[in-house]
């Protein structure tokens, strides 16, 4: 158990390896620490933004699908309530053409009924002319008593 | 495995020396020295003769040794220091430098840059020292003895030299410190006027020496007992296993395994409970408590 100079001796390697150490030891393994935890920290927040985004970007999308759903429902609106109006229009404009015809159809029926009524008219006031001629056996002037078959005509 | 069970202790117990015989003396063979010389001690007494100038070259040389080890492996880790996916080299060395650093941020507040390199260095050497314990006893020994080295004792931390050598240099550092933060006034109050004190002028000159007393051995104490507890626990434990080796070669396994299990414990246990005392005394060097 003697006390000598190998107490001094590690003494001094033990200074030296401090110096080592604290010289071109710990500086690069510490820095290489920090180093990594101010990636993971980095990277973290740049997870946590993305999250962040990714909402953001859910919620957009949502508003601008309800947007475009509003948007087609007042589109289709638009083209039911075009389609009545034509619809409705098409059917005023047949109803008008309908009527138009039935007008023109009466109006020429009318004409028919009152041209076949004269024809007939003259037809009678001939048969009657022919009947009083042969009633008469004479033959009946029809310029002279043709005021008097008017007459008649008139009362058929 | 020569000689009776003291002699072998004796043997395992004995640093190789080289160290200065003054002229006259007469060496275990008989010669008698001209001049003073330097030369490997041959027996204890020649070792012990030796005084003060003398060296345990086994213990500085295993010292040095491991201490470069133990750098050059941290070395190497620290040039290839990556902040991306790190190494199993670096993983380890990462693993060690957060547990120093921890425990130095844990108990000193201050701003130093040698602390934490200091508390590292201390850690791994003094562990690395430590763990040649778990070498069999006989196994270096036996090889230096066939290379032709007389004694070998291959635990650096077993010779009292090696960890006062160390504490010596932590006490340093303590005044040191000491001196820089509080400044010679404020390092000599602390000596001198805690613990006890008093307003009254007179009583407290008179309480002077009483606390310089008080505080002087407290201090001294520091590295006497940073140095003797490393030394005494592994000292011990050594000794444990050189008698353990004393017994018959089967036996030896069923006290030999269980020790060198319990023993990993006290190997790191001293080496942390060194870093640690160094820290909480250099950051009470720091701290104007007073």
């Amino acid at each position: 158990m003697n006390i000598n100079l190998t107490m001094i001796g590690q003494a001094i390697a033990f200074f030296i390896f401090v110096v080592f150490c604290m010289k071109y030891v710990w500086p690069p393994i510490m820095a290489a620490l920090q180093e990594r935890q101010k990636k993971i920290a980095d990277g973290l927040a740049a997870s946590d933004r993305a999250a962040r985004d990714l909402e953001l970007a859910q919620e957009k999308s949502a508003q601008e699908l309800r947007e475009a759903k509003q948007q087609a429902a007042g589109l289709i609106e638009q083209a039911n309530k075009r389609a009545a109006q034509i619809v409705e229009a098409s059917k005023d404009d047949a109803r008008k053409e309908g009527e138009k015809l039935i007008e023109q159809a009466r109006a020429e029926i009318e004409q028919e009924r009152n041209q076949a009524r004269d024809a007939l008219r003259a037809e009678i006031a001939a048969i009657a002319v022919a009947g009083a001629e042969k009633i008469l056996e004479t033959s009946v002037d029809a310029s002279k008593h043709n005021e008097m078959l008017e007459k008649l005509a008139a009362e058929l | 495995m020569a000689g009776s069970a003291s002699e072998y202790i004796q043997h395992h117990l004995q640093n190789l020396t080289y160290g200065k015989l003054p002229a006259g003396y007469e060496r275990a063979d008989g010669t008698v020295i001209e001049d003073t010389t330097w030369t490997l001690a041959h027996t204890a007494q020649e070792a012990s003769d030796m005084g003060f100038w003398a060296v345990h070259v086994d213990s500085l040389g295993w010292a040095v040794g491991l201490g470069v080890l133990f750098l050059f492996l941290f070395r190497m880790a620290a040039k290839r220091a990556t902040s991306d996916q790190p190494g199993g080299l670096q993983n380890f060395v990462e693993v060690m430098v957060e547990f120093v650093d921890n425990s130095v941020k844990e108990t000193f507040h201050g701003k130093n840059k040698v602390i934490a390199p200091l508390a590292l260095t201390i850690f791994c050497w003094i562990f690395l020292m430590n763990l040649m314990d778990l070498v069999p006893v006989d196994f270096l020994p036996q090889l230096f003895h066939l290379a032709g080295a007389d004694y070998m004792k291959v635990v650096p931390t077993t010779d009292v030299n090696v960890t006062l050598g160390m504490s010596l240099s932590v006490f340093f550092l303590i005044i040191f410190y000491s001196l820089k933060v509080k400044g010679v006034g404020g390092f000599l109050g602390e000596l001198t006027l805690h613990p006890f004190s008093s307003d009254n002028l007179v009583l407290k000159i008179l309480l002077v020496p009483v606390n310089f007393l008080l505080e002087g051995v407290s201090l001294i104490a520091k590295p006497i007992s940073l140095a003797l507890r490393l030394f005494g626990n592994l000292y011990a434990g050594e000794l444990i296993f050189i008698l353990i080796a004393l017994l018959p070669l089967w036996a030896q396994w069923t006290l030999s395994v269980p020790w060198a299990i319990f023993h990993i414990l006290v190997i790191t246990l001293q080496a942390f409970i060194f870093m640690m005392l160094t820290i909480v005394y250099l950051s009470m060097a720091h701290e104007d408590s007073h």
